[in-house]
């Protein structure tokens, strides 16, 4: 039961399980939280959107990103990049010895802003670029590697020498991008300030939105026969390869799925925290991401979004009060996932929660239905409602 | 697809000068052999012979350094595995390598020829064709009250008998197997003849197999190797005889 269906753990009590989340996010936290505390939950929540990428990708899949957060970078970017250029009006940058451009272009003696720059003056080219420069970047590196049959760890380490290049690239080059300080002093969104605590609260409620968004694709995705393709793969790639398909080109989409998920998470981290900057990209970062999906549960994009809220709030709760120990404390943590419950919160969830649920629901059920016996064979109920033209009893014929 | 013209004969599938090298080291080596349609073709060798070798080059696991290998007409040699697949070949290997995590119905949907690309098996529908088509296969591979139980829990056998069933979902014209009844017990071993049987009368099949009995049970033909080369090739009762065969594989 614990390994063997990941694609059945949703039974029919699935919806509850995504209205008691959106209850959580949409109602209790904004009630329960001064704006402050509720941009931290939003700041949280945008790397839910990468967890939910690593769930299908690494859970599902079986590639494991070291990564991901080159794109939840790149996103960040691409949105900080529109936002600087709207705060870095002629007007507004008058005392600089080339005003228009952004502070930091100025202080590195640039005089005209990159032509990579540019597109970027447009809004709706900003949120196609949001998407669109992680997946084209993914698509690359998953085309060069998967084409070629590189796998396991050997991929693991090349998406973390990814974002080792990509960190000394934007840190390098601080006159395009900021440098280590990152692009920083965001202001407006098409004129809205978004700065305040109204526009604050209403960037958390846009967060959420886009995340069950983001949940309802990889649902979608997860309980299509593409979802199941992905599971087989990851056990038996051979077998899915010699059944007629092309391995790479699933693992591929995968790939670019996640980091599609992770460039939007990226976006909205940009809109809610004001600024974006290496540190939330190089390989710390990324694998930090790593450890808010196998928390929550590596299987589970429910799951997912509960580890990167938990594990983040336990960052800030316990960074505040000891700092030096946060690192322990993440490592330990994830060690102690890795050793004790390999599958997660939902994996403890599924052992331990689901045969109460049960528990509570065979009670009720005798009074509706009194020929039902409760002793009956009733588990193979919850099994069947995945289809319903198929059998249900099963003799086994063990010879 | 039906059998194109090879050499003026309606040769299934025509192996000539196979060669594979390994470091030097050729695992399989000048190899020529034909199937006709719906032959049921055995190969037999002592341990090393290149028998999975074989298969592997067929199907394209393994890339050949020389040699041709035409199916219907068409030169798999070149192909990419999943290509391989949509021509018609099936391959089944030694260990069962079935889906665990999966159903035995998820299994054989998956293996369903259709939705075979990204978007295809994104938009891929549980419709009555495909339901019909599991249900059928599932009965002739005795699993058809096993349709909901993950394929984790089948027997050793069962498992053997679902990745012949993936094979037989994908309407191959020529199914390769290796060793199909190795760890069965007597019974399994029954039925999986039966099961051979019934399969051979719409499909070639080409078989890797050690257990002589089994052999003499299904064969047309048999193809004994020997050190990456072709030993004898004949019938059940001619190979037996073949003092050459006796030497290196049945011994006196």
């Amino acid at each position: 039961m614990k390994s063997s269906s990941p694609l059945k753990w949703f039974g029919s009590r699935e919806g509850l399980y995504y209205l008691a989340l959106a209850f959580l996010l949409v109602i209790i936290l904004p009630l329960a939280l001064d704006p402050f505390r509720l941009n931290m939950v939003g700041k949280y929540l945008t790397y839910a959107f990468v967890a939910i990428g690593l769930v299908m990708c690494w859970g599902k899949a079986g590639i494991l990103s070291l990564g991901q957060g080159v794109f939840f970078g790149l996103g960040g970017y691409c949105m900080a990049m529109f936002l600087k250029l709207e705060a870095s009006t002629p007007e507004a940058t008058a005392i600089q010895s080339t005003p228009g451009i952004p502070d930091f272009m100025d202080w590195n003696q640039l005089t005209e802003l990159p032509w990579f720059w540019e597109p970027f003056h447009s809004f709706s080219f900003t949120l196609i670029a949001v998407i669109g420069v992680p997946m084209l970047l993914a698509f690359v590196i998953g085309f060069a590697m998967f084409t070629r049959r590189v796998g396991g760890v050997y991929f693991a380490i090349i998406t973390q020498a990814i974002a080792a290049i990509l960190t000394i690239l934007i840190i390098g080059q601080q006159g395009y991008t900021g440098g280590v300080n990152g692009i920083t002093d965001l202001k407006t969104l098409m004129g809205w300030d978004i700065r305040t605590d109204e526009a604050r609260t209403t960037l958390y409620f846009i967060c959420v939105g886009m995340l069950f968004l983001c949940l309802f694709v990889a649902r979608l995705v997860q309980n299509r026969k593409l979802g199941r393709i992905l599971v087989a793969m990851n056990a038996q790639e051979m077998r899915v390869r010699f059944s007629g398909y092309d391995v790479a080109a699933f693992k591929i989409f995968v790939f670019c799925l996640a980091a599609a998920f992770a460039g939007i998470g990226g976006a909205m981290f940009t809109l809610i925290v004001g600024f974006m900057s290496p540190s939330f990209i190089g390989i710390v970062a990324s694998i930090e991401m790593v450890i808010f999906c196998a928390l929550g549960g590596r299987l589970s994009i429910l799951g997912a979004v509960y580890g990167a809220l938990l594990v983040n709030a336990a960052k800030s709760g316990f960074s505040e009060s000891f700092p030096e120990l946060w690192p322990f404390a993440m490592g330990a943590l994830f060690i102690g996932v890795v050793l004790a419950f390999p599958n997660g919160l939902a994996g403890l969830y599924q052992s331990y929660v689901i045969p109460l649920e049960d528990r509570l629901l065979k009670r009720k059920k005798p009074e509706a239905e009194p020929a039902a016996k409760p002793a009956a064979a009733q588990p193979d109920a919850e099994k069947a409602d995945d289809y319903d033209p198929m059998i249900n009893s099963y003799s086994p014929e063990k010879s | 697809m039906s059998a194109a013209k090879s050499k003026g004969k309606d040769f299934l599938l025509a192996v000539e000068g196979l060669t594979v090298s390994f470091d030097g080291f050729k695992a399989v080596d000048d190899l020529s052999f034909y199937l006709d349609p719906k032959e049921i073709r055995v190969i037999i060798g002592p341990n090393g012979a290149g028998k999975t070798t074989v298969l592997d080059l067929i199907c394209g696991k393994t890339k050949a350094t020389a040699g041709s290998i035409k199916f219907a007409g068409k030169e798999l040699t070149k192909l990419k595995e999943h290509q391989i697949v949509h021509s018609g070949v099936g391959r089944k290997f030694q260990t069962p390598s079935v889906f665990e995590d999966l159903t035995v119905f998820e299994n054989l949907e998956v293996s369903y020829p259709q939705g075979h690309s990204v978007m295809g098996a994104l938009a891929f529908k549980r419709d009555a064709a495909v339901i019909e088509a599991v249900e059928e296969v599932a009965e002739t591979i005795f699993l058809t009250d096993a349709l909901n139980e993950p394929a984790a829990l089948l027997s050793h056998g069962q498992k053997q008998w679902l990745e012949i069933g993936m094979l037989l979902i994908q309407k191959p014209d020529l199914l390769m197997l290796d060793e199909p009844v190795a760890g069965m017990s007597v019974a399994e071993r029954k039925k999986t003849a039966e099961l051979l049987k019934v399969i051979t009368r719409d499909h070639t099949v080409l078989v890797i197999e050690h257990d002589m009995q089994f052999v003499g049970d299904i064969a047309d033909r048999v193809t004994v190797m020997h050190q990456g080369k072709v030993l004898s090739e004949g019938s059940i009762e001619h190979v037996k005889s073949d003092p050459k065969v006796i030497e290196v594989y049945l011994g006196h």
